[in-house]
């Protein structure tokens, strides 16, 4: 079978298995776009912005746990879909990125829409190719997927020029089964040296806390967890990218952590002397300050990536493996070797962390006549029974879904956390609904987020995405907002939203529901009719409390145990005051 | 701390600006950097000179393997290795004076003669980046017209071996 360079790409990703393709056409692309015209294997969705093509295929993959594909074209296309490939390559999201670039003979000339997209895209992505041969073609696009897809995913770029998919040129095509690369080989299996050592270390623990991040979720690693969580009947929290690895509601999970976690978790943190870190990487915004990091703590952390052991963190039991694999041998000991007789220290720590427990640091004031935007994120819990797949875009309503939702099961909490990209909500909140037709996806937002991508709700029209838009409105870019009062006295520096326009009839023009809600007494009503539209997508602008803010707080630079508190929450020890330490 | 670290990369296009970028992003020193073709064309042999404290090193060992094109890699400041880099200088001489003295400095240094004008000598000096440096600070009564340092090769001593 002889096939051109065009046919050979849409080909290798039928063979693939790939399911959709996110994109936008142009000129270096053509070629490309003719062979997806003709065949029926690969589904393309058109965006309206290149970047949404990678947002949504970057939500497909945290959704579905398979590669997220994407076509644009060369020069702005590339530009364009560098935010959601570098959103993707933070939270180590797998992804096959592919850029048209001008005819190999015109790069460099500074052509028409030419950009030297493997330079612009190296910093941000997990590899990338420029495919200079045609015969090179199909093995470039299976080695793309295997480093995609095997140790640490992340996204993958292949640059192809126009002349390379030429339709007058035709080759034999070939689609390995397998590649093997002798310059990579991540490794997956701890060392049971090492596995044995942090099994030990953690059967003498007194005040153990098992911290766990998106590595789990990743590496499809939740089930084993439960498992060791429970064999352990140790404490729990897990970082904002590892919601739903544990269920919200498992009376070990203390909650997340971090600057915006809760008082017992970030207090168990504090006090805990061993720490067992899984799939996590020490984020600034999980640490606080570094040197107040766990300051009795001896650590181990479970990596898939060697270069997340001791980066900001020294370790002292590192266990570079995949997560699922090494905690189903840690299990596996831990039966064997039955436990030891810390349970009477073991209780004692519970006592400790139930009282931290006690403070209720997420209580927030429920009796006002203005629309609490947390009372809005428990109620959608409510109404999807805590089983909706939730994307989120950036900001306070990005931490209050994560705060107040409940997720119950990896890969529901669909969210930016390492790039923080604002706009990611949407895109995202399209590509989990394309995967899975008849689960409600719904994109919690902001009215400052939502009009980074608001151009997809006409994507949403023409592939008939039933997806529900909670934006939490409160006329200002609400986290810039909070820093602002916080530290920098109330000077609200170009963060508040004027001039924003009807959502409801935004959402019409679009051929979609639009809803706004403005009294607390109408929310409950109308986000059940919302819902309750099952085919249709609905934009709900919720006009909440303004001056409402994320708590707990640890402000940047500060230790877990130096909390912010929430003015309605009774702490047992005063509230500190925010001090202008920013980062 | 100084530390010399050696990689086998693929031989392909952009992989000296994947190790470049990768020390200008992360904020790594870079002292040296020379690369070239090894006797397997498909290869590329790496040297790299850099700075900072054990915690540096380790992120920028273990960064430099997670690149997709790198192979292999030695950091030959942790064994007994060997170290070059060559030296090619020319200064102003104008009297013959000067110009014997500058050749006995380069009898004591191992370098030679390469090129001798009767206004210039051009020496080329093959040794280890510290006696490189002590060579030209011996040079404080020549005017230096030109210093072009190769930046540092380097393998190990003995048995060892960087090969895939």
């Amino acid at each position: 079978m002889e096939l051109s360079g065009g046919e050979i790409l849409i080909r290798c990703l039928k063979d693939e298995g790939v399911e959709y393709l996110f994109g936008y056409p142009g000129g270096a692309v053509l070629h490309i776009y003719d062979a997806i015209y003709r065949q029926d294997d690969v589904k393309h969705i058109l965006v309206r912005h290149e970047q949404a093509a990678t947002h949504a295929a970057d939500g497909y993959a945290r959704a579905t746990g398979r590669p997220g594909v994407v076509i644009v074209t060369s020069g702005p296309g590339a530009t364009n879909a560098v935010t959601g490939i570098a959103t993707a390559f933070m939270d180590s999201i797998p992804m096959v990125v592919i850029t048209g670039q001008v005819a190999t003979a015109n790069i460099g000339s500074d052509a028409f829409q030419e950009v030297d997209a493997v330079g612009i895209t190296r910093p941000c992505v997990k590899h990338n190719f420029l495919v200079k041969d045609l015969s090179k073609l199909a093995e470039t696009v299976k080695k793309a997927f295997h480093v995609a897809t095997t140790g640490r995913p992340g996204p993958v770029v292949i640059d192809v020029p126009k002349d390379i998919t030429d339709p007058a040129i035709k080759i034999p095509y070939h689609y390995p089964d397998e590649i093997k690369m002798r310059s990579y080989d991540p490794v997956l299996e701890g060392d049971p040296e090492q596995i044995k050592r942090a099994v030990d270390l953690l059967l003498t623990a007194k005040k153990p806390m098992i911290y766990t991040g998106g590595g789990v979720i990743l590496g499809n690693g939740s089930d084993e967890l439960r498992t060791l969580v429970k064999l352990l009947a140790y404490p729990v929290t897990t970082t904002l990218m590892g919601l739903g690895s544990i269920p919200y509601d498992n009376e070990q999970f203390l909650g997340m952590l971090g600057m915006h976690g809760t008082y017992e978790a970030n207090m168990a943190m504090h006090e805990c002397d061993v720490l067992f870190a899984i799939g996590a990487r020490f984020d600034d915004r999980v640490t606080g300050k570094i040197a107040e990091f766990c300051p009795n703590a001896k650590i181990i952390h479970i990596d898939i990536d060697p270069s997340s052991i001791s980066k900001t963190i020294t370790v002292d039991v590192p266990i570079v493996g995949d997560v699922a694999g090494v905690l189903h041998e840690m299990s596996k000991l831990l039966q064997s070797v039955g436990r030891e007789s810390n349970k009477k220290e073991l209780d004692a720590w519970w006592k400790i962390i139930n009282g931290w427990r006690a403070v209720d640091c997420m209580t927030y004031d429920r009796g006002t006549d203005m629309i609490k935007p947390q009372a809005a994120v428990e109620l959608l819990h409510e109404i999807t029974a805590g089983d909706a797949y939730v994307t989120s875009d950036v900001g306070q309503h990005q931490m209050w879904a994560a705060q107040y939702y409940g997720f119950s099961k990896p890969k529901r909490w669909i969210n930016s956390g390492g790039l923080g990209t604002m706009g990611f909500g949407l895109p995202a909140a399209m590509g989990v609904q394309l995967a899975y037709p008849d689960e409600t996806v719904v994109c919690v937002t902001g009215e400052g987020s939502i009009q980074m991508c608001i151009q997809e709700l006409s994507t949403c029209l023409q592939y008939g995405l039933p997806i529900k838009i909670i934006s939490l409105n409160n006329r200002y870019l609400g986290m810039v907002r909070q820093w602002q009062e916080f530290f920098y006295e109330n000077r609200y520096s170009n963060s508040y939203m004027e001039s924003l326009p009807d959502f409801v009839k935004l959402a019409e023009s679009y051929g979609h529901v639009g809803m706004r809600v403005e009294r607390p007494e109408d929310l409950k009503p109308m986000m059940e009719k919302a819902f309750a539209m099952k085919d249709r997508l609905v934009f709900m602008d919720i006009v909440t409390d303004q001056a409402e803010n994320v708590y707990p707080m640890i402000m940047a630079g500060k230790a877990h145990n130096e909390m912010h508190m929430s003015p309605n929450c009774e702490t047992p020890q005063s509230p500190q005051s925010p001090e202008r330490e920013l980062s | 701390m100084r530390h010399i670290i050696s990689i086998l990369i693929e031989n392909e296009a952009g992989a000296l600006s994947r190790v470049a970028g990768l020390f200008s992003a992360r904020g790594y020193n870079i002292e040296s950097l020379t690369v070239a073709a090894t006797e397997d064309a498909s290869l590329s042999r790496m040297t790299i000179v850099t700075t900072g404290t054990d915690r540096v090193i380790e992120q920028i060992t273990k960064q430099l393997n997670k690149l997709i094109d790198v192979v292999k890699l030695l950091e030959l400041t942790d064994g007994p290795h060997i170290e070059r880099e060559m030296l090619l200088l020319k200064v102003a001489v104008t009297t013959e004076d000067s110009q014997q003295q500058l050749r006995r400095l380069l009898e004591v240094f191992e370098g030679h003669l390469i090129d001798h004008t009767s206004m210039t000598m051009t020496i080329q000096l093959t040794q280890t980046g510290e006696q490189i440096d002590s060579f030209i600070a011996a040079l404080t009564d020549y005017e230096i017209l030109e210093t072009v340092r190769s930046g540092v090769s380097g393998i190990a001593r003995g048995d060892k071996y960087l090969k895939i």
